[in-house]
């Protein structure tokens, strides 16, 4: 099937320039537009190995809620980009070359776990099932025997979601906020003075 | 001309290596270090669905759905405790952050 390997060549490397180029790249914004390549053509890749509910998912979790994150606050940080750069050079050369062996040692580990490994005798990927669509079969697992970890999952989220508020919230004085509880707690006796007030004088305050 | 397992493996190892490249070079960009955080775990993402593809076993994705979760609350979190430390210090270098070494 040549036109599955044309389309796999094409998201592969799509996929991988765009990552050197969120590296690479020296304005951040255009980093966080590369991310959006990268976790997009790699939706691509998923979609081609039959997971498209993953595909879906990282389109509509990361393209649509991570990246916009980083876009967030990359604009509204008034940074130096540049002077942030101050090394690149330097750890250019030691980087490079721990990249390089740490590619090759994982390449050379992929191919004998791809060949030698349980997948070996692998008939390739699976194939769209007359019985059950991808997400039908998620969900038959999620929501069984994953059930608690899902429950966990949405924990991890909801912690961080406190979490971020908590860490951003920022109480500035002198700002006049309306206070529903003491507004409620107010009484007649509390709010209203009576006076008496004798002709030819007035209410001292 | 088929793709197999060890292709999409490949392309994996490649990703999770630019992503450590990306820290390793980016030493005072936090941003950039998130990004490349980003990409060390869609890196792990492509492993876990290509052995579920390859070994037909659907549990693989599951975990792909949850590493796909934490990754999402370690943006945010991370970019919060961003935002408050360039409130604290007004820049983002986090080579000399040693605030919290008591």
């Amino acid at each position: 099937m040549p036109l599955q390997a044309i389309a796999f060549y094409v998201l592969a490397a799509v996929t991988v320039f765009a990552a050197v180029a969120v590296v690479f790249a020296r304005n951040p914004v255009h980093s966080v537009l590369f991310l959006i390549t990268t976790f997009f053509s790699a939706a691509g890749l998923f979609v081609l190995m039959g997971a498209e509910f993953l595909a879906m998912m990282l389109v509509v979790v990361y393209v649509g809620a991570v990246a916009v994150l980083f876009l967030f606050v990359v604009m509204m940080l008034d940074v130096d980009f540049a002077s942030l750069r101050q090394g690149f050079a330097r750890y250019l050369p030691l980087g490079a070359l721990v990249a390089a062996v740490l590619t090759v040692e994982m390449v050379i580990v992929a191919a004998d776990v791809a060949h030698l490994g349980a997948a070996a005798s692998s008939t390739g990927p699976a194939t769209p099932s007359a019985v059950m669509t991808n997400v039908e079969a998620i969900g038959a697992v999620l929501y069984t025997d994953y059930v608690y970890v899902f429950q966990a999952a949405g924990l991890v989220l909801l912690v961080a979601m406190i979490g971020a508020i908590v860490l951003t919230l920022k109480h500035r004085p002198g700002v006049k906020r309306q206070s529903v509880a003491a507004q409620m707690a107010r009484t007649p006796k509390a709010g209203v003075r009576m006076v008496t007030i004798n002709s030819g004088e007035g209410v001292d305050a | 001309m088929t793709i197999g397992l060890d292709h999409y493996l490949a392309v994996a190892a490649i990703l999770f290596t630019i992503g450590v490249f990306g820290i390793f070079v980016n030493r005072r960009n936090v941003i950039v270090i998130l990004m490349s955080i980003e990409l060390i775990l869609l890196a792990v993402n492509i492993n876990l669905v290509a052995f579920s593809t390859f070994l037909h076993d659907v549990v693989g994705q599951i975990f792909a759905l949850f590493v796909l979760t934490v990754a999402a609350a370690e943006a945010a979190v991370g970019l919060a405790i961003l935002v408050t430390f360039f409130r604290w210090r007004g820049d983002i270098a986090v080579d000399d952050a040693s605030m919290m070494k008591g």
